[in-house]
Formats: structure tokens, sequence, C-alpha cells
């Protein structure tokens, strides 16, 4: 991820599309024309299948990001698109470290893991995968005090979001 | 279901004929084979024209579309035939034009393998199109055509394409051709129109005591015309137009100020500074009509009606807007406006009208204004304007006054050389019974002229003026104000005889215009010609220079009257 320059212009958008081919191109290119950059995409079918679920996370100015969210509401393969930005909905992420430990570690690891309610879903003589899911600050929470044993490998899934109650996502 | 089995393209030329399509410009190809099969089994009324190149094809669908309000189809083959395209395809996508173009396609298993004349147009095009199809199935083609259609033609409209693979095409179509379009994504207008929203604009527009009325191209695609003339009249407000707004207001009208912007009149742009309130009706605020945004109307109130949502506030905070239908709008607006007392404001720009008239010396060599203005005179004005790119083209928006809905063609957000005879070609077919006039630059024309075949060929009675200045005109005028007339790569020396030209092909004829003094001559004579079309080689003078102009980049109320005397200093705006 590149540097910010202020929080608020990070957007997270829920992007509701038909499940076609070149959905995806249509939407990254309704970004990259305008100088955006996507931080993270998640994309999978939603409970009919006929449609897909997008969320999108970007950073912009936000005069230019509104551009961005008429532009990607104008194309034919989307329904809704929605900035969740700054409400309050549920903001799930999961993230996979892979880190090196070697068995005189491995208690101290294992706490911070438990402290973030992570979970070891793979274990070696001399490395773990720790799996933690939650909010953005958590998952940089937990990843900050990793690095104090050396992060092999992450890998994170980027935001998904849901609406809460009553409300469309 | 259909009576006997079809296959693909003969679906879909089916389909295309029941939505209403009559004309299809293209050039065939190994993958587009059996579309062009289907043109001949199918027994289509669909009128098929060969073009000489795929950009003429979109061009002449473009002008068929603007010069009707109807589209027409675009049929090419894969690869080259469709890159070929881009161009026209771009053009409309720009300008809001319908379209509809069909490709050939390789055939689909060897889709990304690099097959012989195997090109991504539907990955290629995809920025420049309203939408697109990879058809998969020939049993979805029924469907497809008709949502294509459909999609190009209604809210703001633009062109749709239709890639089509080989074996598709070819194989069996066994679905009804009736077909439910799914478009669950697609609203090209809101569901209800916002009465209190109109009725706030109302009240803002009987406020005030200086309001401008801007009309865009907008108008014209909702068929506004009438509403923007009735709430002008009951206003008694002052109306400007952008390049592609001629004619959704008649020029000739008292109310009209013509067009602003950055070649547009002094008193349309003076008037544009001055108001206290714009409302425009289907314009997108471009950039060659505000100058530089944050300084654009300051101080006045700015109102903004589109049918599409993402144009609001793109360029222009608008203090009040409203997004849907002009013309529905429109008609309930008048409803609930009075007329105001504008009598003074009209005065103080009618002598603005006065003090700043467009003009031009008749002496001291041949004018393309010259040329205009006389042709307009004959002819009443009561033609279908055709231009394409360039310094004739700001002139002939300037002189050549537009008061028909759908008589001038112009490709204004693209800004396409070669566009002016193809789209004359395009709408002389779309209006067989009305005068085309063309007026062309020599280094446009020569960018799509290879259509002289088709126009001459079809015996197309138009008129092609090609304004002969010897040079890249528009792009010579920026060096010489801008980077002290230091000419680099703007001579167009090696012009042929366009007169002679012309008459190589059957049908064709050419004129020779050199004197001021032969222009009423030289031109009724073409008007006369009725054997095809008639191209009149205009000789004229080298250097003269388009005026006013507002410098790219400038706020619009530093416009030039006339020629600066100053150096001046490399315009800041994009182009
Ligand atoms: C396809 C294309 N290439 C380049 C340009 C840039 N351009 C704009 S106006 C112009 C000069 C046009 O010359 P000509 O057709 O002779 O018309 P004139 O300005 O002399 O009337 C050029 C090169 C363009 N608009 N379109
Ligand atoms: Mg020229």
């Amino acid at each position: 991820m590149t540097k910010l320059m202020n929080a608020s212009d990070i957007h997270t958008l829920s992007v509701y599309v038909a499940n076609k081919p070149g959905v995806l191109a249509r939407i990254a290119q309704v970004f990259a024309r305008r100088g955006f950059n996507i931080d993270s995409l998640v994309v999978s079918s939603s409970v009919d299948g006929n449609f897909s679920r997008m969320t999108i996370t970007a950073q912009g100015d936000p005069a230019g990001l509104q551009q961005v969210i008429e532009a990607l509401r104008k194309l034919i393969d989307v329904l809704h698109c929605v900035d969740h930005t700054n409400e309050d909905v549920v903001v799930r992420e999961l993230a996979l470290a892979k880190v090196k430990i070697s068995p005189e570690e491995r208690t101290e690891a294992l706490q911070i893991a438990d402290h973030f309610g992570a979970k070891t879903v793979d274990l070696t003589e001399s490395s773990m995968i720790l799996m933690v899911t939650g909010t953005t600050d958590k998952l940089d929470a937990m990843i900050g005090l990793v690095k104090k044993f050396q992060v092999i490998e992450l890998v994170r899934t980027g935001k998904v979001v849901m609406a809460r109650g009553g409300e469309e996502t | 279901m259909p009576d006997k089995r079809i296959d693909g393209a003969q679906a879909l030329i089916n389909c295309l004929e029941r939505e209403g399509i009559e004309y299809m410009f293209g050039l065939s190809g190994g993958a587009a084979i059996p579309l062009f099969d289907a043109l001949v089994t199918t027994n289509t009324k669909i009128k098929f024209v060969l073009v000489r190149h795929e950009q003429g094809a979109t061009h002449m669908a473009d002008g068929y579309a603007r010069a009707t309000g109807k589209p027409a189809a675009v049929l090419v083959t894969s690869g080259p035939g469709a890159t070929n395209t881009l161009t026209g395809i771009m053009t409309a996508h720009m300008d809001s034009v319908p379209m509809i173009v069909i490709t050939g396609q390789s055939v689909s298993w060897m889709l990304g393998k690099d097959a012989f004349q195997e090109a991504d147009i539907f990955g290629i095009t995809m920025p420049v199109v309203k939408h697109s199809y990879l058809v998969k199935n020939a049993n979805d083609i029924p469907r497809v055509a008709r949502e294509a259609y459909y999609i190009a033609t209604t809210g703001r409209p633009g062109p749709v394409l239709i890639d089509i693979p080989k074996n598709v095409s070819a194989g069996a179509c066994t679905a009804d051709l009736f077909q439910e379009m799914d478009l669950p994504g697609y609203k090209p207008y809101p569901e209800t129109l916002d009465k209190e929203k109109i009725l706030e604009i109302a009240e803002a527009l009987n406020k005030s005591r200086k309001p401008v009325l801007l009309v865009g191209r907008g108008a014209i695609i909702s068929d506004a015309c009438a509403a923007v003339k009735a709430l002008a009249e009951k206003l008694n407000a002052p109306v400007v137009n952008t390049l592609l707004g001629k004619g959704g207001f008649p020029e000739t009208h008292r109310l009209a100020f013509g067009m602003l912007g950055m070649h547009g009149t002094a008193y349309a742009t003076k008037a544009v500074v001055e108001c206290d309130l714009i409302l425009s009706i289907g314009s997108r605020f471009d950039d060659r009509i505000i100058g530089q945004p944050d300084k654009f109307c300051r101080n006045a109130t700015k109102i903004h009606i589109d049918v599409d949502p993402a144009e609001i506030g793109k360029m222009i905070k608008p203090d009040l807007y409203l997004v849907g239908d002009a013309r529905a709008i429109l008609d309930e607006l008048n409803k609930h406006v009075a007329r105001l007392d504008t009598a003074e404001w009209l005065a103080h720009l009618d002598g603005y009208r006065k003090k700043y008239p467009l003009h031009y010396k008749k002496q001291g060599g041949l004018k393309m204004q010259h040329i205009m203005d006389e042709m307009y005179k004959l002819t009443g004005g009561k033609a279908v304007a055709v231009t394409d790119v360039g310094q004739h083209q700001m002139w002939a928006a300037q002189f050549w006054k537009t008061d028909g809905r759908n008589d001038w063609l112009s490709s204004g957000g693209a800004g396409t050389m070669g566009y002016g005879l193809p789209a004359a070609i395009g709408a002389q077919f779309g209006r067989p019974k009305d005068l085309v006039v063309l007026f062309c630059g020599d280094g446009g024309f020569q960018m799509t002229m290879s259509e002289l075949a088709t126009a001459c060929l079809h015996k197309l009675p138009i008129k092609i003026i090609v304004m002969n200045n010897h040079y890249l005109g528009m792009v010579r005028q920026w060096q010489e104000l801008f980077y002290d007339d230091r000419k680099s790569g703007v001579d167009l020396e090696g012009n042929p005889d366009f007169a002679r030209l012309i008459e190589n092909y059957e049908n064709g004829k050419g004129l020779t215009l050199k004197r001021p003094a032969d222009v009423r001559k030289i031109l009724t004579r073409a008007l006369e010609y009725k054997g095809g079309p008639c191209l009149v080689n205009a000789e004229v003078v080298k250097t003269e220079n388009v005026f006013p102009m507002v410098p790219a980049g400038k706020p619009i109320e530093d416009l030039l009257v006339d020629p600066p005397r100053h150096k001046m200093e490399k315009p800041t705006g994009s182009t």
C-alpha cells in the first residue's frame, strides 16, 4: 500500500454487479483512467449467482472519488454502488501471516495470537502460519506485534463490508 | 418459434431490422462472411453500404444518426477491420451518438491464441463504448440485439459494440427472436420527475435579472427544442449554445446569441461572463466553453439539467441541478416561470452584438467566412451543415446559423479530423431529399477522402467545399500566436488538385474557386449540379486566424475579440 496523505481519502465501496465476463475490467478501467489506485478488491458471487458483490478500497481526493462512483453506477453491468466510507457497517478482513519462529519463541507468539483471537493454521519446527480476522486496525496491530519475529509472507484479503440490519450493502 | 432453422447471423440481421435499423455501413472480411451472407439470405430491408475504410463506416453511421435522430449499424470484420472503427466509436461516444457496431471475430476456441486477424476488440473499445458484448452463444443474439439497440438509443445515447465469433454467427440459433431484455443495472431515466426541484429552479429563474440559457446537445437528443424555445420566450432570456447545441434553439431567433466558448461569439461569451444565472440544458460544461473551471460564472447561480448523473459536478459544481430528460423537465418547468424584466439586460447584450460583430473582409484574398456566408445566403440556411475539424469548423460554427434540430453535424468532444466527408455521406443517406453541405479542411479531407468512391457511386448530391489553405490551419494558428510563428509539421505541401481528383470518379464533379468575386457564381453552379457529389476546391487565404479566441486554460473573460498585438504566453490548457 502506498503512503496516505489523509485517512479521509480512503474509501470503501460496495459494488453490486452482473456476474459476467469483462465486468471487472470495466470497473478497473473507471479507476485507472482517473489515476486512482485500487488498494484492495474482493469479488465473490452473491446469494443470487447471477450477480457478484465487490468490495473495493481505493484512495484519492473525495471529489474525484465521487466522479468514480458516478462512473461506476453508469456502467450497464453495475446494479448499484454504495460508498460505505463514513458509515457504521460491519467491516472485516482476514490475514495470513507466515512467521519464522524458533521453538523458544513459540510461546510468546502464541500469546500474541491468542490475544487477537488468531488461529495457528500451520505449524512446523521453524515457522507457523497465523490466521486473524477482524477490522483492519486489529489486523494492523497484530501484524505490528508479530513483526518482532521474522514475517516471511503476509497475505490479506482486503476488506469486506456489510451494512447492518435492514440496510442494503 | 422461427419457422425454419436459422443461424446466428440471420437472427442478428432479422432482429436489427425489427428494431428499426435502416442502414448498415461496413466492409467485409473472413470472420464476418457469415454476417454478410445473412444480408443476402434474409432478404433484409436493411440497406448495406460498402465503404472504403472502416473508419468511414462509423462516421457514416454517426452522420446518419445525428441527421435523423435514429441509429445506424456498422458491420466489419475482425482484427484490423475492427480496430479501424475505433476512432469513429470514440467520436460517437464523446458526442453521445447512438450506434451499433458489429464486428466479426475469430472462432471462439481460438480467442486469446493470436489467431489470424484476432483482435481483442471487446477489450480495446471498452473505454469508448456505452456498452459491449462478446457473444458466445448464437441463442443469445436476439436478446443482445434488442438490448444493444435499447442501450444505444436511450438515456444518454452512445455506441454499443457486438463482437461475434465466426462459429457463433454461423451456428444455429434456435431461440425465439423475441427476447426479453435482461438489464437490471440500466436505468436510463429517473423513475419520477422531481417536481420540488423544478419549483426551486423556477424560483431561481424568477428571481434572476440577468439570466442566460445554455443549450447543449442534450436538448437536441431529448427533442426539447420546442420546450427550450418556449422557456426562452416566456422568460425573455438570452440563449447561447455549445458547438453541439447548434440547432437546439434557432440561431436566427432574436434571443439567440450563438456559440460561446473558445471560438464563440464575443457577445455569447460576454453574456455568460456577466450573467447572474446560467441554466444549462443538456450541456456538459466542457472545457472549451468554461475555460478555467474555478473562475467560470463565479458569481452566478449555476443550474444544471442533464440526463447523465455523472455529469453533475464533474466540471462545475452547480447550485441547483436535476437529472432527467430535458424535455420532460422543461415542459414542467415552463408551467412555473414568468416573464422576467430583462429588457435592460438584452439591450446591454445587443450592445455587444453591435460592438463586436462577427466580421471578415471580402477584399484581400478569398476567405472561408465569405464562402460560408454566401452559401448560407444562397441556401437560406436550409441544409444539413457538416464540418470537419479545424479553423473552417469554427468559422462554420460562427457564420452558419443553424435553426433545425438535426441540421448541424460536427465532431465536438473528439475533434476528429476526417469526420466530415463520411458523416455527410451518412447524413445524405438518411435525408435523401435535403441538401447536405460539407465544409472541410484540406487536411481532414485527405484523411477519409477514400469515401469519395462511396459518395460518387451512390450519386449523393453532397456539396463538398474543401477550404484549401494548404495548412493544418488550426495548428498553424496556435504556432503563430503562441510559438513565435515557428511552423512545425503543418505545411500541406503536395496537396493534389481536389477538383480534378473527384472528376476521376464517375458522377463526381469538381469546381475551382479562387477569387472572392467568383464565390456566388461557383457556389451556384455547385448547387445546380444534381448528378452526384460536387466538390469545390476553394483556394483560400493561407494564414487567416479565427477570432474571437479564449486561449486554452484561461478564464473566458480573457477572450480576445481581435488578434492580439503583443506576444502571447503558451497556453496552459490541454489543447
Ligand atoms: C485525427 C486528428 N489528428 C490531428 C488533429 C489535430 N488538429 C486539430 S485541427 C488540425 C488542423 C486541421 O487542418 P485542416 O483539415 O486543413 O483544417 P483547417 O484548420 O486548415 O481549416 C489538426 C491537425 C485532429 N483534430 N484530429
Ligand atoms: Mg487547412
